[in-house]
């Protein structure tokens, strides 16, 4: 709450809670962008961290996340194609299409994940940043050809700068589709478990897999289509909040939530301070954040015993 | 009862499973022995429906073991498999509530709750209920996931080598209280032994696998004999008889 407010008053204009009322340009300013930038970053970080961790879930693996994984350059390779191919298409298709691709480069990630061997659990990581990365290069080169390298920049670099009134809707849809996840939390918590325990357990594996990889690609097209991939949020907080408190998922989704927002708002804030009047995309600051508390993890060590 | 008639199972060109017909009577403990790899894990995964069946049928007290009957058979029936071993970071009574999945979706009921309290303390897992599994030793997550079977609660209990990891005091209690289960809660227990004189001490009905086919079934005091030994398992061991129960000499 504390670091919305300051969001909301932090940017190259300065205001001060006092003149929002008093000054209608001011307030203006509030309405069409601050606000908007506030919210965006939150339904990202919120919605990013939640599909990290079902992801982790699905993958059975704690070291994926979709924007690494092949998804987020997925959704971006839909809307290069949709730009490209049918440039006048509403939104919805658009948004459609990035999803659709997005799903398939997610299930092609799983099939060659299941093949690798469960006993050695780095090699899926180093897989995913191979996949990913081969679909980014597609996305590039495909751009490179048609001349279109500065948009795919703002599709695999997340940035909150743009965000606007008007220009960041489509991620409440996010926030819905997360909100969702939320019923069928115990679902993925035992598809964690395995196949075996959740046929065991009577689960119908194969629907949970579907809807939990349906949900992360919509929130990875609308993410990229709004603001841009983000990386690191949804491998950071599940990975801190899975050490803490476990992965009762019913317990921990709306904590993993409120992390993910917290993180990725901070980020922004740090960025636009960082190099005033200047910015500093909201995925480096990740970046650098992300490995100093990735560090700590690894190094701090596994504290059991509670 | 579970029928199973003429399974087959081949993964490429190995024939793992060749044509088993067998009855699992119901009630009781039914253990079924064999050789390493001669297809008690495979069959038992036909059974729980974890394979799809390539040619046979199978059935649960006349219900057929496909994926249209999922919930029901999660009511009906529980396996352990051989190895279970789960990366996420669950406590010891959160996995326990798992089991109860099949019966509230989730939305645990008083009577769940008791189930898993039931459960935890049959086990001697109450003063660990809060601890994550993989705090735990090897034998100790063995039994949270023996207790998150029992929580189940299904009228068919299969249970894959699940003596592995216990020391000997736990394995006397563990088949005790299989035992107790069988007897007075009328529940049917089929479980993969490799300890013949267990199976010999504790279960009804003996079902012996070898290279993927039903070798023999019986009584253990008429099966387990010398001639079993030399005959599946290749190994000329002495069988003593000590009151009426037959006893491999090691
Ligand atoms: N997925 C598989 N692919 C190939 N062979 C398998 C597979 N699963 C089991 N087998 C083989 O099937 C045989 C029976 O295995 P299993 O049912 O685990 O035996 P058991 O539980 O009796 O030790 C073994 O020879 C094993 O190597
Ligand atoms: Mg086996």
């Amino acid at each position: 709450m504390v670091l919305a407010a300051i969001s909301l008053f932090v940017g190259v204009i300065s205001l001060r809670p006092s003149e929002i009322f008093q000054d209608g340009a001011a307030f203006g300013l509030m309405l069409d962008s601050r606000l908007p930038r506030t919210l965006a970053t939150l339904i990202a970080g919120a919605a990013l961290a939640v599909c990290g961790m079902i992801m982790q879930m699905l993958v059975r693996n704690r070291f994926v996340e979709p924007m690494t994984a092949g998804t987020g350059q997925g959704a971006a390779l839909g809307i290069l194609i949709v730009v490209l191919l049918f440039p006048s298409a509403s939104i919805l298709v658009k948004m459609s299409i990035a999803t659709a691709t997005a799903m398939v480069s997610s299930i092609g990630f799983l099939l060659i994940v299941r093949r690798l061997p469960p006993a050695q659990p780095l090699l899926v990581p180093l897989v995913a940043m191979i996949y990913g990365g081969i679909i980014g290069a597609g996305v590039t080169f495909v751009a490179y050809q048609w001349d279109m390298l500065q948009y795919i920049d703002t599709w695999l670099n997340g940035d909150f700068s743009g965000v606007m009134r008007g220009r960041y809707e489509l991620l409440w849809v996010a926030a819905l589709i997360t909100a969702l996840t939320y019923v069928i939390a115990d679902q993925f918590a035992i598809a964690g478990l395995g196949r075996d325990a959740s046929i065991n357990l009577g689960l119908n594996y194969d629907q949970v897999m579907i809807l939990g990889l349906l949900a992360i690609s919509v929130v990875a097209a609308l993410t990229v289509i709004t603001v841009g991939a983000i990386p690191f949020v949804g491998l950071i907080v599940p990975n801190i909040i899975s050490r803490r408190f476990g992965d009762n998922l019913r317990a921990t989704l709306p904590l993993t939530a409120l992390c993910g927002a917290s993180l990725v708002l901070v980020s922004d804030i740090i960025g636009r301070v960082i190099r005033a009047p200047y910015e500093i995309p909201v995925g480096t600051v990740l970046g650098v954040l992300g490995a100093v508390v990735f560090l700590w993890l690894l190094y701090a060590g596994p504290k059991h015993a509670r | 009862m579970i029928v199973v008639e003429n399974l087959s199972y081949s993964v490429a060109s190995a024939q793992i499973l060749t044509d088993v017909s067998v009855t699992l009577p119901k009630g009781g403990i039914t253990a079924l022995i064999g050789p390493n790899g001669a297809g008690k894990s495979s069959l038992f995964s036909h059974i729980a429906r974890l394979l799809p069946m390539q040619s046979g049928r199978i059935t649960v007290d006349g219900m057929d073991v496909a994926p249209s009957n999922r919930q029901e058979l999660a009511r009906k029936l529980a396996i352990l498999p051989q190895q279970a071993h789960f990366a996420t970071r669950l406590t010891v009574k959160e996995l326990v509530q798992f089991g109860r999945y099949p019966h509230c979706q989730g939305r645990l009921r008083t009577e769940d709750h008791e189930m898993v309290e039931a459960s935890l303390h049959a086990f001697g897992l109450m003063p660990l209920a809060g601890r994550f599994l993989d705090t735990l030793s090897g034998g100790q997550r063995h039994k949270a996931h023996v207790a998150m079977t029992y929580a189940q609660d299904t009228d068919y209990l299969l249970l894959d080598e699940p003596l592995n990891n216990l020391d000997i005091a736990a394995s006397r209690a563990l088949m005790a209280l299989l035992r107790r289960l069988a007897d007075e809660e009328g529940k049917t227990i089929v479980i993969v032994l490799h300890d013949i004189n267990f199976a010999a001490q504790y279960a009804d009905h003996l079902v012996v696998l070898k290279d993927g086919r039903i070798e023999r079934e019986g009584k253990p005091a008429d099966m387990v004999t010398g001639a079993l030994l030399a005959d599946v398992f290749r190994t000329d061991a002495q069988v003593a008889v000590v009151g009426d129960t037959p006893f491999v000499m090691p």
